[in-house]
């Protein structure tokens, strides 16, 4: 078909203007940014690359919505690269020339302690949506992963009591997370009348491939007529091969299971899990959790990534009520102001995709169901226990006696690190150790 | 679990004795079976796996063991309970009691029996009393097994009834020292226990070792004593095989480093490029393998043993084209120029990385074991893996083939002119730009193969590269740089010392005092441990 130039350019013109008179107000108004610091490249990439995409449906989805205070909402991704100190200087980049009005991002510790200086220093937010070790409250960060009391040591009560553990390997790779968890967790166990003699604790570098004199130790250690259990805070690329060692030396999860606090449903993905089964995560949120809500987020999920093959994970529950959370905080104070926000972020509700509704607490942690599932043959995991409520999340851990005393309340007395003993307020100078 | 063992030693000496052979029958079965299905939550499931034992019925194993495996589904348009085999879309539904196949039906349409580990160590003990008296052999001989390994004082009537009909010498065997285990925790004579003391002694391994160690906390007197010498005696035995058993993890390990290090071996030791992109074509040849087991599984899955085998060829093909590319591309403008070709080659590992977490995206991918290369066997007191074992033959021959190939062929033998002595090669009618080529294709292709391998026990992920240049590259240098066989030797020791280390001083300390030994000997010996001599050296 073929028309005079003329008319096609009257008709683009007269749809242009048809375009613009029938846009409501708001999508000339200027977008509302949100930075996503998640790394797309280097040895994090594997895990951070999906929370980027999960970040970015989730926006998609409150768009479609209506977006936010009238406005739309405007990913802005950049990429750390897995390099803690450019996680700093990207999360520079994203408040001071972005203007964004929150950030979603940093997956390990160390990148977290990078960032928190800058969100300080600009007053912006933060959500860290990972577990991790506690130990820590900041103003400006929102913690929507899970603190030690929330996963580790609801975790060794169920092998404590369902399974009947009396000796405990403690494995982790040597970074802060497992040093600190299992500070905690060996405190915790003396605590409950565990000799030190039935502790083993044991760091390994990241990435080590090589589990053969571990494996071999654990069922040494196992083999001396206790029943033992393994906690590992193995974390990454690390675990695979950790897997594949126990299967091929025969640890099966009968006699020695393997509780694990960083492998998820995407670890598990490079995995063949058949000689697994029955080793157990502990985790706030399962993809195979039953919930309307959850189908729903699964959904969601397959049809924005375009692969049913996809699992949810963890961290991406956490984004989820982080992101939903952020959303009614900004409704409620009418503004994406980083102060307002703060403000109204403690006591905001945001339903979890295993049934329950989150809340944020006064020390920026929030509520969660605390899960123990079993690996299956498919690569899932089926919850076998679960804690009768949510659990408030702890920034300090009772169990270690220098953060004994130390409480976080943002809300009343304004302090990440109050002194409960001295009663006075510690400062920044020891937030985040 | 003693109760049902309870129940189940009654069974099976009321079925031994003939007073009631078979007093149930298909109703009573597929009425607890039914069980099943109406059951919610681990406690209820359990309850039903008791009724099911206190029946006593052998055909009960059946179910259990499918229990046990999760093959034990609800058809949730009936309620009808089904063992399930094969997966996916379509599945063969098998009758739980009488073994027939009951039809097909969807997968989506079957929910699974749930089960944990309190209930399958439930099943397998249950397993393992009812099969005592099985009729295969076999069956027999892992009845005892599981029994020795979780001895229980209320099965000791089971395996003496069991024993007395025992045929089988190594069931007897077996079921001797199954019945000396659950002896020691009952209350029977001290005479009797002394006895089985010495029998569990015998074994001399490790397990005997933790069953004495739980005997001894509970034993007195002239036991307590006995049992004491034995463990002494046992553990002594122990280390000795402990040392064999981390020599051989070095000798493993070793392996590993040498399948990293020997393609490097030929790009830099050779060559004299620093190239660090190698771990990328380990990585390619990984990916390679990843690819091969994704179209044998489409097309053909009973190759699935084979893919290995099929996958190394193309590994060294993808590798060594991508290397040529490298080559021709970008190394030959910066031979001479090691700065330059280190910067250089960095990139190309990151664009390479990139590239492959574009492609296949940047979670791990899994890489399945051929059946083959899957489990252990027992060596003595040590325990060798089978794919440790293989990756430790394959690198041999990996490197047998590489030697022969420098040392015997005519394109090893132009090689070896145009690194020594370029000029003279090129004037006696060597294409040296087209050796160079070739030879840094080799160097990649073996690099490829070692991926290949090393997909079997490490990540197959877009950082697999990056965990093994920095070794590949110790070993290189700590071997001597140009020599093969200082590769092989440098991979072997540091293996081995690494893993002598690794139980005194721990993964990341051992770590540490590696890279300080190396700093040290590098300053006493700047070429390595075998240094090559001569004009090669200058060249």
């Amino acid at each position: 078909m073929k028309f005079p130039k003329r008319t096609i350019s009257i008709a683009a013109l007269a749809a242009l203007a048809a375009a613009t008179a029938m846009t409501p107000v708001s999508a000339q108004e200027e977008p509302i940014k949100v930075g996503i610091l998640h790394s797309l490249s280097g040895t994090m990439a594997i895990s951070e690359t999906t929370l980027k995409d999960a970040m970015l449906m989730l926006i998609e989805e409150q768009n479609k919505k209506g977006g936010l205070l009238g406005r739309k909402l405007e990913p802005v991704v950049v990429d750390p690269a897995s390099d803690w100190p450019l996680f700093a200087e990207k999360a520079r980049e994203l408040i001071e020339a972005e203007k964004v009005a929150a950030v979603f991002g940093a997956w390990t510790s160390v990148s977290r302690k990078s960032v928190l200086p800058v969100f300080e220093e600009l007053n912006s937010i933060l959500f860290y949506p990972v577990q991790y070790e506690g130990e820590e409250s900041q103003r400006n960060v929102f913690y929507t992963g899970a603190a030690p009391n929330q996963q580790a040591i609801p975790a060794v009560d169920y092998l404590m009591e369902e399974e009947g553990v009396e000796r405990w390997v403690l494995a982790g790779t040597d970074y802060v997370y497992p040093r600190t968890t299992n500070k905690i967790l060996e405190a915790y166990l003396k605590s409950k009348g565990v000799a030190p003699e039935d502790i083993m604790i044991n760091y390994t570098p990241f990435g080590h491939s090589d589990w053969q004199t571990i494996v071999s130790d654990v069922k040494t250690f196992g083999a001396a007529g206790k029943k033992t259990a393994v906690v590992s805070t193995i974390n990454g690329d690390a675990n695979v091969p950790f897997y594949k060692e126990l299967a091929n030396q025969g640890v099966k999860a009968e006699d020695i299971p393997v509780v694990a606090f960083s492998v998820g449903e995407e670890e598990l993905a490079g995995l063949d899990t058949e000689p697994l089964v029955g080793h157990l995560a502990a985790w706030n949120y399962f993809m195979s959790a039953e919930s309307e809500a959850n189908a729903e987020f699964i959904d969601t999920w397959h049809a924005f990534i375009g692969d049913e093959n996809r699992v949810t994970n963890d961290p991406m529950e956490a984004h989820y009520i982080g992101f939903n959370m952020w959303v009614k905080a900004v409704q409620a104070a009418g503004t994406t102001d980083a102060d307002a926000v703060i403000e109204a972020l403690p006591g905001t509700e945001a339903p979890n995709l295993t049934g329950g509704t989150s809340v944020m607490l006064a020390n920026h942690h929030i509520t969660k169901p605390v899960l123990v599932g079993e690996i299956q043959d498919d690569g899932q995991f089926e919850t076998v226990w679960e804690t009768g409520g949510l659990v408030p999340g702890d920034a300090w851990s009772d169990y270690l006696p220098e953060s004994k005393p130390l409480k976080a309340d943002w809300v009343d007395l304004k302090c990440g690190n109050f002194n409960t003993e001295t009663n006075r307020c510690l400062g920044t100078a020891q937030v985040g150790n | 679990m003693r109760r049902i063992a309870s129940f189940i030693a009654c069974l099976v000496f009321l079925v031994l004795s003939g007073l009631s052979a078979r007093a149930q029958d298909d109703e009573a079965l597929r009425g607890a079976v039914a069980g099943f299905a109406t059951a919610e939550g681990f406690q209820q499931i359990g309850a039903v796996i008791d009724a099911l034992v206190v029946l006593g019925d052998p055909r009960a194993t059946r179910v259990l063991a499918a229990l046990g495996e999760g093959d034990l589904k609800v058809r949730e348009a009936d309620g009808g309970v089904f063992i399930v085999r094969g997966s996916a879309a379509s599945v063969r539904l098998i009758d739980p009691v009488n073994g027939d196949t009951a039809g097909e039906a969807g997968g989506a349409s079957l929910k699974k029996i749930r089960v944990n580990n309190r209930l399958r160590r439930t099943v397998r003990d249950a397993i393992g009393a009812l099969t005592l008296t099985a009729a295969d052999p076999a069956v027999r001989m892992r009845a005892a097994e599981t029994l020795f390994a979780n001895p229980d004082p209320d099965a000791l009537e089971a395996v003496e009834a069991a024993l007395e009909r025992e045929t089988n010498a190594d069931v007897r065997r077996g079921m001797e020292v199954a019945r000396a285990a659950s002896l020691l925790l009952s209350d029977r004579s001290n005479a009797e226990k002394s006895e089985a003391v010495g029998a569990v002694a015998a074994l001399g391994t490790r397990e005997a070792l933790g069953l004495l160690s739980q005997f001894r906390t509970g034993a007195t007197g002239a036991l307590e004593l006995q049992a004491a010498a034995a463990m002494e005696r046992i553990e002594g035995s122990l280390a000795r095989w402990s040392i064999a058993q981390n020599f051989w993890y070095g000798l493993s390990l070793g392996s590993v480093l040498l399948l990293a290090a020997i393609g490097l071996a030929i790009t830099f030791g050779v060559m004299g490029v620093i190239n660090m992109a190698h771990g990328e074509m380990v990585m390619i040849g990984a990916y390679t393998t990843f690819a091969v087991q994704e179209v044998i599984r489409r097309s053909a899955p009973g190759l699935l043993d084979w893919s290995l085998p099929i996958a190394l060829p193309l590994a060294f093909l993808a590798a060594a084209l991508v290397g040529m590319l490298i080559e021709r591309g970008v190394i030959r403008f910066l031979y001479g120029r090691p700065l330059e070709t280190l910067l250089a080659t960095w990139g190309v590992s990151l664009i390479l990385q990139q590239a492959v977490r574009s492609i296949f995206g940047p979670s791990n991918r899994e890489v399945s074991n051929p059946s083959w290369m899957s489990g252990a066997f027992e060596l003595g007191q040590m325990m060798i893996t089978w794919n440790r074992l293989y990756i430790l033959l394959f690198a041999m021959a990996v490197f047998a083939v590489l030697l022969w190939a420098m040392n015997r062929t005519m394109l090893g033998l132009q090689m070896r002119a145009v690194t020594q002595n370029r000029r003279m090669a090129s004037a006696m009618g060597i294409r040296a730009p087209w050796i160079d080529a070739m030879t840094f294709a080799l160097g990649s292709g073996v690099a490829g193969i070692a991926g290949v391998a090393l997909s079997q026990i490490d990540n197959v992920s877009p950082n697999l590269g990056q965990s093994y240049i920095i070794d590949s590259f110790l070993v290189v240098v700590f071997g001597g740089v140009g020599n093969l066989w200082g590769t092989l030797v440098g991979a072997m020791s540091l293996g081995v010392v690494n893993k002598l280390l690794e139980p005194y001083a721990g993964a990341v300390l051992g770590k540490i005092l590696i890279l300080v030994l190396i700093i040290f000997f590098i300053q006493k010996r700047p070429r390595g441990l075998f240094a090559l001599r001569g004009r090669a050296v200058e060249a």
